[in-house]
């Protein structure tokens, strides 16, 4: 965690409880801001992301909506572009077919659209991530699928400092942010979760910059880069290899859009290595374009071949051996360091 | 709900600029683009959906807005926007792809911004209608004037979206009027083969919400039925569905050879047309003289060569502005 401001208490929150922080700390300056979404208001979020809004800010500011992704993102772009800031929540990532028109079509492109006449400043929350079998509808990560598409930020935090601080930043954009959280960070009992996430957050409020990575661990050897859950499992894999005799960087993207390629550059200058950690799909995505910013930047500083350690091109399997077979781990990225070390 | 001789002008005015302007692009359009047909070339390359024929459901429903009211628009959205109010210079340098338009060029004739008057419009079906109802629910939230307004086709009414945007607005009681300008075709489709019921209004129902169909693409009846229903949800008794029978007098876009319509459908829709309708009714009915519809007629032709004048003698962007505002 670079760039932390003064911490002056020890209180660890979840990414869930730090993200409902800093959308009711924006709440109480801005009354333009309002949360909609499936499930959001009395149950708090099936993730826990806007737990206790309703009981401060009611049901008006704080809006049920009926399962009418379509309906209610469409109309979260006709609000942000009348003035207001809506923070709505996509439940699920893998939902996104149902209603993928008012997000790359109408947020996406209004601002372009009218020449920059037209602000939609609005932040699109939704989950990410398997490894509970939850099958192939409610386990992608599609980090690339949005990333892809100009005229969004798209960011995703690793741990719950960097949550509330990049919700605070999101809620403040004037421009459309996707706002993308692992469930397996969320500290949420019942899904199982990584505590590495769960970490001081101070109760001010206060801004992530987006667009600057961070060197979550220093080492000489490899670069080890990822995001969200991939920043746990490339840490994971740094202890190992510390073990033997290995010293490793890990860069914590923090946000694809903007992405930061000079943290990464610069880090593979160093270590002369480079693998990249990514829970979404191998092929056309973020370990392809990390890779290409270096090699197309200098592809001299390069000892060896790069490596990505990402989820196979298959749909998302149930059962429980076939996902954890398929998904990033730190032994695999040791694996991957050890191809590649004798370079 | 009638109006009064200053709204019956102003929407016979705002009948004739649209017209004309249909008429110039559809002339402009076609520069650069003989014998050989491609719609890469000329001055105004691209898809053009004209709106020859539906200016009635423009004029019936915008004489109720002002400019603060908000008007989401759709493929075909010339009509709408004259009679918002968009700014119709720019509005013809957007066409045309030029630095001056309303988005410098980056957006076209389907896509056409002017935050001055609260217009907008996207070439997706029915995918208007959802930020209408947030612009309206963004007004009642915020305790500020003003009604949304999404207009539609009756093919985008076997959408998705429609359906959401109905039941959200419903549910939330928002200050929304949707309008779908039924002119029976969806492309090549007719509207009895794509919709399982003859009218779309019956749908409202299925929503609680008032549904209207209005016949004849009757200038005044479509004011009667917009004027009731915008001042319900100025008033704030909720979202209305209307849907007006109106006629296409284009082809859906430029370059559409019409074969699928029935022989004689258009000879038949042009004796009906609205423009010499509206001419004949007020003059019937003491409103207008021939020599105040020549004066008109004038006025209304100069509007739309200005603008045309502007959109031909601005300048193109310089190509790498593409690289620009995909931000704010």
């Amino acid at each position: 965690m670079n760039d932390k401001v003064s911490v002056t208490n020890e209180r660890r929150l979840t990414i869930a409880r730090a993200m409902a922080e800093a959308i009711a700390q924006e709440m109480r300056v801005d009354e333009r801001v309002f949360v909609m979404g499936e499930d959001i208001g009395t149950l708090g979020g099936v993730f826990g992301n806007t737990r206790g809004l309703v009981e401060e800010f009611g049901k008006l500011r704080v809006r049920d909506t009926p399962i009418s992704e379509t309906g209610f993102i469409g109309a979260a772009v006709g609000a942000a572009s009348d003035g207001m800031r809506p923070v709505v929540e996509l439940m699920f990532v893998d939902f996104f077919g149902v209603c993928m028109d008012a997000i790359y079509n109408l947020m996406a492109k209004n601002t372009y659209f009218s020449g920059g006449s037209v602000k939609v400043p609005l932040v699109l929350m939704t989950s990410t991530g398997g490894g509970y079998s939850d099958a192939g509808q409610h386990s992608q990560c599609l980090y690339g699928t949005f990333a892809h598409l100009p005229g969004m930020k798209v960011v995703s935090p690793s741990n719950a400092y960097d949550a509330k601080g990049m919700m605070t930043a999101a809620i403040r954009d004037e421009n459309p942010v996707i706002f993308m959280y692992h469930k397996g960070l969320q500290g949420m009992g019942w899904l199982g979760t990584e505590p590495g996430a769960t970490v001081n957050v101070p109760e001010e409020s206060y801004e992530v910059p987006f667009g600057k990575a961070a060197v979550v661990r220093e080492g000489t050897d490899v670069t080890i880069v990822g995001l969200a859950m991939g920043v746990h499992n490339a840490l994971k894999a740094a202890d190992l290899l510390a073990k033997k005799g290995v010293s490793a960087e890990v860069v914590d993207l923090r946000t694809l859009v903007p992405l930061d390629r000079d943290t990464v550059f610069n880090s593979v200058k160093k270590t002369g290595r480079l693998i990249v950690v990514d829970e979404d799909y191998h092929s056309f995505g973020v370990s392809g374009e990390i890779i290409a910013s270096v090699c197309e930047r200098d592809v001299s500083v390069l000892k060896a071949a790069p490596r990505r350690v990402a989820y196979p091109d298959v749909p998302i399997p149930f059962s429980r051996p076939m996902e954890q077979f398929c998904l990033p781990n730190p032994d695999k990225i040791v694996a991957a360091f050890d191809s590649i070390a004798g370079a | 709900m009638q109006p009064n001789r200053e709204q019956r002008l102003w929407m016979y005015e705002h009948m004739l600029v649209s017209r004309y302007f249909e008429e110039t692009i559809e002339k402009i359009y076609l520069e650069g683009k003989t014998p050989a047909f491609n719609m890469a070339n000329g001055p105004i390359p691209g898809e053009m959906h004209l709106s020859n024929g539906q200016e009635p459901c423009a004029v019936g429903v915008c004489a109720h807005l002002n400019a603060g009211d908000i008007v989401t628009s759709t493929h075909r959205p010339h009509h709408v926007a004259i009679a918002k109010g968009v700014d119709l210079d720019r509005m013809a340098a957007e066409i045309f792809g030029k630095k001056t338009g309303l988005s410098g060029g980056r957006g076209g004739h389907m896509h056409i911004f002017d935050p001055a008057v609260n217009f907008s419009c996207s070439g997706i079906i029915a995918q208007g209608m959802a930020p209408a109802v947030g612009a309206a629910l963004s007004r009642k939230m915020s305790n500020r004037e003003g009604v949304a307004v999404a207009f539609l086709g009756e093919g985008a009414a076997n959408q998705g979206a429609f359906h959401e945007s109905l039941n959200l607005a419903a549910v939330w009681e928002l200050p929304v009027v949707f309008v779908i300008e039924d002119n029976s075709w969806g492309i090549s489709v007719p509207k009895a083969d794509a919709t399982a019921v003859p009218r779309n209004d019956v749908r409202a129902a299925a929503y609680g919400m008032p549904g209207v169909y209005v016949t004849d693409n009757d200038p005044f009846a479509i004011f009667d039925a917009a004027g009731e229903a915008i001042a319900r949800a100025r008033a704030g008794g909720g979202p209305t569905l209307i849907e007006i029978e109106t006629w296409r007098l284009a082809g859906h876009f430029m370059g559409d050879a019409e074969g699928y319509r029935p022989k004689g459908e258009k000879d038949a829709l042009f004796a009906k047309d609205p423009i010499p309708r509206m001419r004949e009714r007020l003059i019937a009915a003491g409103d207008l003289t021939a020599g105040d519809d020549a004066a008109l007629a004038a006025k209304a032709r100069a509007r739309v060569d200005t603008a045309i004048a502007f959109a031909r003698e601005s300048d193109y962007p310089a190509a790498e502005e593409a690289l620009e505002r995909v931000f704010a």
